[in-house]
C-alpha cells in the first residue's frame, strides 16, 4: 500500500518537493494546484536569484540560514539534471558609504557562520573590473561568486516535468478547498474536482499557506503579502554583469539591478507591506515603481530613457509571523506538513526544502522511504529556435517545417518551439490553453512588441491544438479569454 | 565563420513585402535587377490586409481602395512581372561584408538560407507602442491590446476583442479601430487624447461624431485594474505642459483598453550594422537614394519614418530601388559634397537627410505644432509655400528641383505667413 | 439650427457651417470649393457611409474575408446592414472584387479574397 501524499501549490517548493518525493517507490504523489499552469504564484513573479547565504541571521531565521546556502549547492546539480537556464555570475553588495562598510562585514561574518564559501570584501580597483558600469559612488563591496539567476518559472516547468515523468500525478485547476481530518490525521483534501485521498498532506500554498493551516485548525503564522515592483528593459539597454545589491536594510535586501537570464535590464523590488487580504494584489504602482527607479540608479546611473522600458510588474512575497520558513510536520495533525512562508531565500532553498521535507517525513511522521530502482533525474529543455545554429535550423525543419518559421520576431521563437512547448503543457496536465503557459516556456511575447505581432498566431496555435475556439483561448487561465465571441458575436447577440 | 546552408545569389533583396516592399522590388524588377522580396508572414501585404477601411491609394490608382485591395494590386503586378519572392521567410542577420558584399540570412519552413547580394531594401514596417512604453501601470490582464494587434484579431481571425472599449490615442489608426469596435456591436466609452487636439486625419475624427464616441482631449490613461480581465482605467486629465492635474482623476468602467499611441520604426537589425539613426523620425538617416550610412543599405517606408499616406510609401520604395540600381551599376553612390537638410522652427522632423542636386526629391516632414495660415520656407533659396492648415498628424511633402539643391544646407522652417 | 463640420474632400479640410431653418438648407459658409459645399449638404440631410467589415469564410488560408458597401449607406441603416452582414458565412474560393451578398440594391463586395 502506498502512502499517498497531496502537495498543496505547484510553486517552486511544491514541485521541488513532487521532485524528490518521485524518487521513492511506496509514495504515490499528488501535486494539486488552483492556476492552470505549475508556478503562478509567488514563484512567477521575484527578482530570481540563488542566493548566496549571507543574508539570513543565523539566530533570528535559523531555517533560512541553513537551507539557503544548501540549496545554493544543490541547484548546481539540478539546473545541469534539468536543463534549466541559468547563470552563475556572483553578487555585489555596494557600499557607497563608509558606514556600509560595518553592515558589510556583519554579512561577512554571518556569511561565515552560515557556511557560505569563496565571500570577501573588495575595494574600489577590484570592484570596477567586476563590473566596470557601477556607480562611480561606490567605494568597495562584498563579492559574493557563488551568487546565481536561473529562470524561475522555467524551473518550476522542468522540476514539474521531471516530476511527472517519475509518477507524480498533477491536478491543476484544482482548488483546495477543505482538508479532512479523522482522529487527528489527515485524510485527504476537498477541491472543486473531487476529494482527492492523501495521508500526508504538505502545505505549500505560498500566500495561502495560513489559509491552508486554517483548514486543519492550525493559526499560529499568518502569511501577510510584501510586494515588490520590478521594471524590464529592452535588450538593447546594457545591463550589469553581475547582480547588483545596495548595502541592505532590516526590511529588505534591497533594490537590486540585474541582467536577468534572457539578458534584460531588469530593476527592483521595493518592498511594501500589504494587509494579509491583499493575497491577490499584483498592481503596479507609480509611487512603487518610482521608488524602484531612485533605488536602482543609485547603484546603475546609466538607467535609460523609460521609453525603453518592455515591462513593469510586481510580485509579493508571503511574509510569515516571525520571519522564518515554517517547515514541520505539525503534531496536532498527523500527517500535515507546512512548508509555509516562503520568502526570500526561497527560490533559492526549494531544492534543500524538498529534501527536508522527505526527511521530516521519515524522522517525525515514521515512514520509511524506500528509493526506486530506475528514477529519472534528467529532463529535456524545448528546442530553441534562437539557441541553434542555421545548420540545426536545416536539420530540424526535415523533422518539422515549423521549426523554420518564426512565430514571435522579437525573441526568435519558431512555431516548432511552441508546438513543443504546448506538448508540454499537456504532458504536465495544463487544460486550459494560456498564452502565458506558451510564454513562460518558449518566451514568446516577452520582448519589444510585447506580443502585439505573435499573440494573435499563437492564439491560432492553441485553438488548434487544444480544440478550442480562437476567442476561448485565455492570456492566464479562465477569466482571461482573449475575445468575447467571433468577430459577429455582438451583434448576434450571443455574447 | 560561413554558415554551412544553401546559398542564393541575387543583385537586390527586399525585406519586408508590405507596400514599401513590393513597390521596392517591382521597380527593381522594372528596371532589370535580379531581386528576391522576403517577407515573414504567410501572406504578402504587410499591414494591408488588415487595414480594411479604403483611404489607400488616391494618387497611386487614383481610386480609393481598402488596404487589401491596394496590397492585392501590388501582389498581382509582382506575379505578372515575375519577381521573385517568399513568405514565412524572417530574416535572422544581415551581414555587410563590404560595399557589394552583403549576405541576408532568414528562415523559412524550408530552411535557413543565405543570400548574397550587392544591396538590400530594408521595408520591414514599424511596431506599436505598448502599455508600459507610455507609463500605464495596474494589473496585467486580458483585455490590453495595441490598435493593430485587436485589429489583426478582428480583421485577420475574426475574434471580437471585447465589448467594451476604452481607446487610448486619437490619431488614425485609434479611430479605426473605435469604428471597427462600434460597427460590429462593441461601445466605445471613450477615446483618450494626451494633446488638446486630436490626432488624426479630418476625416477619421468624424468617426467620433458617426458613433457618438466621447473625446477627452488633454486627458490620459494611467492605471488599468481588473481580475483576469480589465474591469476599469483610470483617466486623469493634463496640463497645456502635459503635466497631470491632481484631483482631476476619473475612473472609466470597461473590458478593452487599445492602445494606439503611435508607431515606431523597426530597425534593429539596422542598427546592428551600423546605421545612424535620426532620433527624431526612430529611422536611418537617408541621402536622397534613400541609402543609409551603411552604403548599399537603403530604406523606405515605415522603417524609414512613420507615413500618413501608402502612395508616398510606394514612391519611397520605388525612390530607393532607383538608388540601388544606380548603387550596383556604379558600384557605389559616387562621393560629392551631399547638401544637408537642416529642421528649421516648427519643423519636427525631415527626410531625407542629404540631398545630392543631381535630380528632383520629395522630402517629408511633420511640423512639432498646429497652426494655421503658415509659410514652409527654405530661407537658403526663397522658396516659399502658403498653407492654411499644419497639424503633426499630416505629413507634408514637399518637391524640390535638383537646380535649387546647392549650397551647405538647406534649412526647412514653418512659421506664421 | 446649425451643423458644423470639418470638411473631409480635400486635405484642406474647411471649417463649414450649414444653417437649416425649417428642415430646408438656408446657408453653406466656409468651404471653398463646390465638392466641399456638396459633401457638406449631403451630410446634413441625408449623411451616407461606405461600410467595410470581414465575414466568417471556410477553406480559405485565413478565416475571414473583408468586404465593403459598393456604395454609400445612409448612416441610420448602418446598424441594420451590419446584423444583415452578421448572417452571412461564405465558402473559399472568394475573389477580390466578387460580389457576395446583397443588401437594400447596395452590393457587398469582397475586398480580400480566401
Amino acid at each position: 500500500m502506498k502512502t499517498k501524499v497531496a502537495i498543496i501549490g505547484a510553486g517552486i517548493s511544491g514541485a521541488s518537493i513532487a521532485r524528490v518525493l518521485s524518487r521513492y517507490e511506496n509514495l504515490e504523489v499528488h501535486l494539486i494546484e488552483k492556476a492552470p499552469d505549475v508556478g503562478w504564484g509567488v514563484s512567477k513573479a521575484n527578482t530570481a536569484l540563488i542566493h548566496g547565504g549571507y543574508d539570513d541571521d543565523p539566530d533570528r531565521y535559523p531555517t533560512r540560514a541553513r537551507l539557503c546556502i544548501r540549496g545554493n549547492r544543490i541547484w548546481h546539480r539540478w539546473v545541469k539534471e534539468l536543463q534549466i537556464p541559468h547563470v552563475w555570475n556572483g553578487a555585489l553588495i555596494v557600499a557607497t558609504k563608509e558606514e556600509d562598510f560595518d553592515e558589510l562585514e556583519k554579512l561577512l561574518e554571518r556569511g561565515r557562520r552560515n557556511n557560505v564559501p569563496e565571500m570577501r570584501i573588495v575595494d574600489r580597483e577590484e570592484l570596477f573590473h567586476l563590473e566596470p558600469g557601477l556607480t562611480r559612488d561606490a567605494i568597495g563591496a562584498l563579492w559574493v561568486p557563488i551568487v546565481g539567476q536561473i529562470g524561475p518559472i522555467p524551473a518550476v516547468i522542468a522540476i514539474t516535468e521531471n516530476a511527472v515523468a517519475n509518477g507524480v500525478k498533477t491536478h491543476l485547476e484544482t482548488e483546495v478547498s477543505g482538508i479532512k481530518v479523522e482522529n487527528g490525521e489527515v485524510k485527504g483534501v476537498e477541491t472543486n474536482n473531487g476529494f482527492i485521498e492523501a495521508d500526508i498532506v504538505i502545505n505549500a500554498a505560498g500566500l495561502y499557506a495560513d489559509k491552508i493551516a486554517r483548514m486543519v485548525g492550525i493559526d499560529y503564522f499568518e502569511i501577510h503579502p510584501r510586494k515588490g515592483e520590478y521594471w524590464i528593459f529592452d535588450d538593447d539597454v546594457p545591463g550589469p554583469r553581475r547582480v547588483l545589491f545596495p548595502t541592505p536594510t532590516p526590511i529588505s535586501k534591497g533594490i537590486v539591478v540585474t541582467t536577468e537570464i534572457s539578458g534584460h535590464l531588469m530593476i527592483g523590488p521595493n518592498a511594501q507591506d500589504l494587509p494579509p487580504e491583499e493575497k491577490d494584489n499584483l498592481a503596479t504602482t507609480r509611487e512603487g515603481l518610482e521608488q524602484v527607479w531612485e533605488g536602482a540608479k543609485k547603484l546603475w546611473p546609466q538607467l535609460p530613457p523609460r521609453s525603453k522600458v518592455i515591462r513593469t510588474f510586481a510580485g509579493l512575497r508571503p511574509e510569515p509571523t516571525g520571519g522564518d520558513f515554517i517547515i514541520k510536520a505539525e503534531e496536532e495533525v498527523w500527517g500535515f506538513i507546512n512548508v509555509a512562508g516562503i520568502r526570500s531565500p526561497g527560490l533559492t532553498s526549494a531544492p534543500a526544502i524538498a529534501y527536508e521535507v522527505a526527511k521530516i517525513i521519515q524522522r517525525d511522521l515514521g515512514i520509511e522511504l524506500k528509493e526506486k530502482s530506475k528514477w529519472n533525474p534528467y529532463r529535456e529543455e524545448i528546442s530553441h529556435f534562437f539557441m541553434m545554429s542555421p545548420e540545426q535550423i536545416n536539420e530540424a525543419v526535415k523533422k518539422n517545417p515549423a521549426y523554420g518559421k518564426i512565430v514571435c520576431r522579437c525573441n526568435n521563437v519558431s512555431e516548432g518551439d511552441i508546438l513543443e512547448a504546448i506538448e508540454r503543457m499537456k504532458f504536465i496536465g495544463v487544460k486550459t490553453p494560456s498564452v502565458d503557459s506558451v510564454k513562460f516556456r518558449t518566451k514568446a511575447t516577452t520582448g519589444t512588441c510585447q506580443g502585439s505581432f505573435c499573440r494573435p498566431k499563437i492564439v491560432q496555435l492553441l485553438a488548434r491544438e487544444y480544440g478550442v475556439e480562437p476567442w476561448k483561448v485565455t492570456l492566464k487561465g479562465r477569466g482571461s479569454e482573449i475575445g468575447v465571441g467571433d468577430v459577429k458575436a455582438l451583434l448576434r447577440g450571443d455574447a | 565563420m560561413f554558415p554551412r546552408i544553401p546559398m542564393l545569389n541575387y543583385d537586390l533583396v527586399v525585406i519586408g513585402g508590405g507596400p514599401a516592399g513590393m513597390a521596392a522590388a517591382i521597380r527593381a524588377k522594372e528596371l532589370g535587377l535580379k531581386v528576391l522580396l522576403l517577407d515573414e508572414n504567410d501572406y504578402l501585404g504587410g499591414i494591408l490586409p488588415q487595414c480594411i477601411h479604403p483611404g489607400f491609394g488616391l494618387h497611386h490608382f487614383k481610386e480609393e481602395l481598402t488596404g487589401p485591395e491596394f496590397a492585392s494590386r501590388l501582389a498581382k503586378k509582382m506575379v505578372e512581372l515575375g519577381v521573385e519572392y517568399r513568405t514565412a521567410a524572417r530574416v535572422m542577420e544581415i551581414k555587410n561584408y563590404s560595399d557589394l558584399e552583403k549576405v541576408v540570412i532568414f528562415t523559412s519552413p524550408s530552411g535557413a538560407y543565405q543570400v548574397w547580394t550587392k544591396a538590400i531594401i530594408y521595408t520591414a514596417g514599424a511596431r506599436e507602442r505598448h502599455a508600459f512604453e507610455i507609463g500605464i501601470v495596474g494589473d496585467r490582464v486580458a483585455g490590453i491590446y495595441t490598435a493593430g494587434e485587436a485589429q489583426t484579431l478582428m480583421d485577420i481571425y475574426g475574434i471580437m476583442p471585447g465589448r467594451e472599449v476604452v481607446i487610448v490615442g486619437s490619431g488614425d489608426v485609434g479611430l479605426i479601430m473605435a469604428r471597427r469596435f462600434a460597427l460590429e456591436g462593441a461601445k466605445v466609452k471613450a477615446v483618450i487624447e494626451l494633446m488638446p487636439y486630436p490626432g488624426g486625419l479630418a476625416r477619421n475624427v468624424m468617426i467620433l461624431r458617426d458613433f457618438n464616441i466621447p473625446l477627452y482631449l488633454s486627458h490620459k490613461v494611467v492605471e488599468v485594474r481588473g481580475s483576469g480581465r480589465v474591469e476599469r482605467v483610470k483617466v486623469v486629465k493634463v496640463d497645456e505642459n502635459l503635466r497631470e492635474i491632481p484631483g482631476s482623476e476619473f475612473w472609466i468602467s470597461c473590458d478593452t483598453l487599445i492602445i494606439s499611441a503611435g508607431l515606431v520604426p523597426s530597425v534593429k537589425k539596422l542598427k546592428k550594422i551600423g546605421v545612424e539613426i535620426d532620433t527624431a523620425t526612430g529611422g536611418p538617416v537617408v541621402n536622397d537614394r534613400l541609402e543609409t550610412s551603411v552604403p548599399g543599405i537603403f530604406v523606405a517606408g515605415n522603417s524609414l519614418l512613420i507615413n500618413d499616406l501608402v502612395d508616398y510609401v510606394v514612391e519611397q520604395g520605388e525612390v530607393a530601388s532607383e538608388g540601388a540600381k544606380e548603387f550596383i551599376e556604379n558600384g557605389g553612390i559616387e562621393s560629392r559634397k551631399w547638401v544637408k537638410v537642416e529642421k528649421g522652427e516648427n519643423v519636427r522632423l525631415v527626410v531625407p537627410h542629404y540631398l545630392s542636386g543631381d535630380r528632383d526629391v520629395y522630402l517629408y516632414l511633420r511640423v512639432s505644432r498646429p497652426m494655421e495660415e503658415v509659410e514652409l520656407r527654405i530661407p537658403e533659396i526663397g522658396r516659399k509655400i502658403k498653407l492654411p492648415v499644419v497639424k503633426p498628424a499630416e505629413m507634408l511633402r514637399i518637391k524640390l528641383k535638383a537646380e535649387e539643391i546647392q549650397g551647405e544646407k538647406l534649412t526647412v522652417e514653418v512659421v506664421k505667413a | 439650427m446649425i451643423y458644423r463640420f470639418t470638411c473631409i474632400v480635400c486635405p484642406l479640410s474647411c471649417a463649414i457651417e450649414v444653417e437649416v431653418e425649417n428642415g430646408k438648407v438656408k446657408e453653406v459658409r466656409g468651404c471653398t470649393c463646390p465638392r466641399g459645399e456638396e459633401w457638406a449638404i449631403g451630410e446634413v440631410t441625408n449623411p451616407k457611409r461606405v461600410i467595410m467589415s470581414v465575414v466568417p469564410v471556410e477553406g480559405g488560408a485565413l478565416p475571414t474575408v473583408s468586404v465593403k458597401t459598393a456604395e454609400p449607406v445612409p448612416k441610420e441603416k448602418i446598424p441594420e446592414l451590419m446584423k444583415f452582414l452578421a448572417k452571412i458565412k461564405l465558402k473559399a474560393p472568394v475573389e477580390v472584387g466578387q460580389v457576395v451578398a446583397e443588401w437594400n440594391g447596395i452590393k457587398i463586395v469582397a475586398t480580400r479574397g480566401a
